[in-house]
């Protein structure tokens, strides 16, 4: 997103466009981040329940919504989806927190 | 024009002013010698001269909170404080100007605690000078009533939109009996007109975020934006300023010029101890002394190329600053016209800070600073920073 002059800004910083907050990308302060692994994965969303910044991608085109990786752009490596991820607690890792090469 | 001549004391004219505006909302905490400006305006909702919803809140934090929550929804909104409950508003002082919500203020000046002091002084408004309002200082009821009702004018203007600060003395004038005249409602209502929100929050078909995180990216930004509406403030206030001269009889300028043609002596100072100084200036006059005055209205937005324009050239100017700046050099309305003439010939600025805690600004203070003066445009070194009228 390329960052807009002063004088094309609205007055006090007002946002007029809603829903626009998916515009800004919050996925570069992270350390860690989640790899998703599909093969131990039940499908049980809580990932997607528990991310605090909608970074789990969910295909909604099929029968049951399902889970498909994760919103790199918007991920900010908090860890919440794999501390949440029951097959995690069984020892089956379907969301590993690794830290990230930059 | 008819207007209704009046005795008020200077809260029930400003009073009157807001009332005359049909403000939606006004949230205030008592506080003295705010306290009776707010009493006459929630007489005027209890007696249903004005339909306006009185929030009485808990703290002038959340006055300020509820003024701006009401601003931002798009109601037109005042608020009215002094000393420590502007002091405690400090927070939300600076948010209503950030979001450009132009809600209008009484400031009834009082010194700042502690030691507790209920008198006069400007430390309180002194403290929000740099908080992104317009400030207009005041010199009697007349003024004090005029300014407020033009302050919603200016500051609601859509070139415009900051919030303005209407500052008269504590006790001086808030509590003094004073002749003055009125317009009558509709007339000082058809002057202000009626409120247009830029953006509200209850206009649902308009969705808008208020207030949201600014960061590295963008903050600056927005801070330049609160400078240009500051810049933007001078030619609408001389337009309003004009048309209200034009309506009343009764014209205003960024300050008051009183004697100063050829006046080589300038004394420059705020509010109401205009009054005094003018009196000692026509008795040093009368003496022969080319002395004049200053007084300054508009002291934020500062209107510095109009000062400029205006003190180049004198022999000695003294600034009297009502409010100290503990360690600073000097006070803040010496700083800023100093700073102000540098360019400039070399013109010796002094500075007196006076009347601090309600401290009685007398003739033979004005006299005072006068021949000191005198003799400092004779060529003589005086210190710069002074105190005038203290035992030491
Ligand atoms: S690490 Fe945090 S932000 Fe990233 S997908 Fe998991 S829960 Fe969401
Ligand atoms: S919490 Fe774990 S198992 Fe449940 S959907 Fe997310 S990744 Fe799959």
């Amino acid at each position: 997103m390329s960052l807009k002059k002063a004088s094309e800004l609205t007055e006090g910083g007002i946002i007029t466009e809603a829903g626009n907050a998916s515009e800004y990308k919050t996925g570069d302060w992270r350390t860690f981040v989640p790899e998703f692994v599909v093969e131990n994965c039940i499908q049980c969303l809580f990932c997607w329940i528990y991310c605090p910044d909608s970074a789990i991608a969910v295909d909604l085109s099929g029968e049951k919504p399902e889970v498909t990786g994760i919103i790199l752009e918007h991920c900010k490596g908090c860890g919440i989806c794999a501390a949440e991820c029951p097959p995690v607690k069984k020892g089956k890792a379907a969301l590993v927190m690794v830290r990230e090469a930059k | 024009m008819a207007q209704n001549l009046v005795a008020l004391a200077g809260n029930e004219a400003v009073a009157y002013a807001f009332k005359q505006a049909r403000p939606h909302v006004g949230s205030a905490f008592p506080i003295t010698p705010q306290t009776e400006m707010m009493h006459k305006f929630a007489e005027f909702v209890a007696n249903g001269e004005v339909d306006t919803e009185m929030i009485l809140v808990e703290s002038e934090h959340s006055a300020m909170s509820a003024a701006i929550g009401s601003a931002a929804a798009g109601a037109r909104t005042f608020t009215a404080t002094s000393s420590a409950g502007f002091a405690l508003m400090w927070e939300m002082v600076y948010v209503a100007a950030s979001l450009r919500l132009p809600i209008n203020m009484a400031l009834v000046n009082r010194a700042l605690s502690g030691n507790i002091n209920i008198h006069c002084d400007h430390s309180d408004s002194m403290g929000g000078r740099d908080s992104g309002w317009i400030q207009v200082f005041c010199e009697n009821a007349q003024e004090s009533y005029d300014t407020a009702l033009m302050n919603f004018r200016i500051s609601e203007h859509m070139d415009v939109r900051l919030p303005a600060m209407t500052n008269y003395d504590g006790f001086i004038i808030s509590h003094t009996e004073d002749a003055l005249y009125l317009l009558d409602d509709d007339t000082a209502y058809d002057f202000i007109g009626p409120y247009q929100a830029k953006y509200a929050l209850l206009d649902v078909e308009n969705p808008i975020t208020v207030g949201p995180l600014d960061l590295t990216d963008y903050y600056f930004e927005h801070k330049w934006s609160q400078m240009e509406a500051q810049k933007r403030v001078f030619p609408v206030a001389r337009e309003v300023m004009s048309e209200f001269g034009e309506l009343t009889g009764r014209s205003y300028d960024f300050f008051e010029e009183y004697r100063l043609d050829d006046a080589d002596l300038v004394m420059v100072v705020l509010g109401s101890s205009a009054g005094t100084t003018k009196d000692v200036i026509d008795e040093y006059r009368d003496k022969g002394v080319k002395v004049g005055l200053l007084k300054l209205r508009l002291f934020r937005p500062f209107p510095v190329a109009e000062i400029v324009k205006v003190l180049a050239g004198r022999k000695a100017i003294a600034v009297l600053d009502r409010s100290a700046s503990f360690g600073g050099f000097g006070g803040p309305v010496f700083t800023e016209i100093r700073s102000a003439l540098y360019r400039q010939e070399q013109t010796p600025i002094h500075n007196w800070i006076y009347g601090l805690g309600g401290r009685d600004y007398d003739l033979k203070q004005v006299a005072e600073v006068i021949e000191k003066l005198q003799q400092i445009a004779a060529g003589e070194e005086l210190q710069e920073v002074n105190l005038l009228g203290i035992r030491l």
